[in-house]
């Protein structure tokens, strides 16, 4: 649409041109040979110069730079690389130090777990055994109680019969024949009084 | 003045007329033109070029995307051979750029429009090519007009029409840019005119085609400039590398 309405604009242009021609008679310009040495002359001077300037002093200058900075960067890329590598070989050094840390950390604590568990089982052992002195020691309290125990009951059974008796009966009874009777009884039922 | 469109490619004399012999050299607005665009290429890359920091500042930065460009453009058509003609193709180029950009100012004068300073580019560069062909194959240059795989019968016709392509090439390489330039600058001119005579009521649709018609016309002239300089590569890199 574009280029249609561009070449179409282009050849009414040219139309114009010629009603143009018609009028002033002097036609192009450009076919006017009038300053063709002039601009040819010109042309030669200054595309010279500038083409000399160029190529002698400007485009070596911009040649260089950019050399220049293409080999900076290089090796700042070098650099940073080194740098880099660097980084990666402390970084590995670092990791190897924690591991090991690690490790000797880890053997410190089992070492330390193994001591405390070995005293924990000595002071133990210790304390068993002392327990287990003072829990002998209260049984062999408790047979001597127990042994004890039925001669008491049967003083007491004795005492408290004759009280008894004498406060019944208000006669003064002999010990002795209590005493026959509750050892006849402790006899016979003793077992089933006391346990054991 | 206004009225005509084709009054803007004028050349007129500039103070006093000089004459050598026989020839007219006067300074003329053509000649002032092509000063003003040598002169600003090189305080451009003269700047550009000055510092050299790693990190370029605009004007460097411009120098620089420049010359990768242009030795670009070399190093794809034409190989390293064409590393020596390096700085004729940028300043060809560069001239050629700010000559199309400098026509684009209003009331500027367009010296690429003038079919005369084409031309003399153009044969310039096609007499350069020829004898840089010569020199490097010497008659062995002339093979360029036979191109292989052709059958026999047809070799007459097709060295016929390859030296006539030959021949053509500075008069298409210059007519393509003068061309160009001279239809483009027209019509701007002529829509320009057309909003002055259609007035506040007309002259939008116009004046809209009118800037339209700039962007394209800046388009094309960077687009010629690097037309110009590619296609003398690629005659160059023919004069380098026999491809035939």
């Amino acid at each position: 649409m574009v280029k249609k309405i561009y070449f179409q604009s282009i050849f009414f242009s040219f139309f114009f041109i010629k009603e143009a021609f018609a009028a002033e008679s002097g036609g192009m310009p450009q076919l006017n040979p009038e300053f063709w040495v002039s601009q040819i002359f010109w042309l030669i001077l200054t595309f010279g110069v500038m083409y000399l300037v160029l190529s002698k002093i400007i485009l070596p200058k911009i040649s260089n730079n950019l050399e220049s900075r293409k080999s900076q960067i290089l090796e700042n890329i070098e650099a940073a690389e080194k740098q880099r590598e660097d980084g990666d070989a402390k970084l590995k050094e670092y990791d190897e130090i924690i591991s090991e840390s690690k490790l000797e950390a880890n053997s410190i604590f089992n070492q330390a777990r193994e001591k405390a568990l070995k005293d924990i089982g000595a002071k133990r052992e210790v304390l068993d055994k002392q327990i287990d002195d003072e829990i002998s020691e209260a049984e062999k309290e408790i047979d001597a109680l127990r042994k004890n125990a039925p001669d008491k009951i049967n003083k007491i059974a004795i005492e408290t019969s004759s009280e008894l008796l004498q406060k019944l009966i208000g006669a003064e009874v002999n010990n002795s024949s209590i005493s026959a009777i509750v050892d006849d009884l402790y006899k016979r039922n003793g077992d089933k009084y006391y346990g054991n | 003045m206004a009225a005509n469109p084709m009054s803007q490619f004028d050349v007129y004399r500039i103070g006093p007329e000089i004459k050598v012999g026989a020839f007219d050299i006067s300074f003329t607005n053509a000649s002032l033109f092509m000063i003003l665009s040598t002169v600003s290429v090189l305080l451009i890359f003269n700047l550009g070029s000055k510092k050299n920091s790693i990190l370029p500042n605009k004007i460097q930065l411009l120098a620089e995307l420049s010359y990768t460009f242009v030795s670009k453009m070399i190093s794809d058509t034409a190989g390293s051979k064409a590393k020596p003609y390096f700085a004729f193709i940028f300043s060809l180029f560069m001239f050629v750029l700010f000559c199309n950009m400098f026509g684009m100012i209003p009331y500027t004068f367009t010296v690429t429009s003038h079919i005369i300073v084409t031309f003399t580019l153009a044969a310039f560069i096609f007499i350069g090519v020829t004898v840089i062909g010569f020199i490097k194959h010497g008659f062995g240059y002339l093979k360029l007009f036979v191109p292989s795989g052709v059958p026999a019968v047809l070799l007459p016709l097709i060295v016929v029409i390859e030296i006539i392509s030959y021949l053509s090439r500075p008069i298409s390489l210059s007519v393509r840019l003068f061309a160009n330039m001279m239809a483009g600058h027209t019509m701007m001119k002529v829509f320009g005119g057309f909003v002055i005579s259609l007035g506040i009521v007309g002259g939008w649709l116009p004046l809209s085609f009118s800037v339209a018609l700039t962007g394209l016309e800046i388009l094309v002239a960077f687009l010629q400039a690097y037309v110009f300089a590619i296609l003398t590569c690629i005659y160059l890199n023919d004069a380098l590398n026999l491809h035939h």
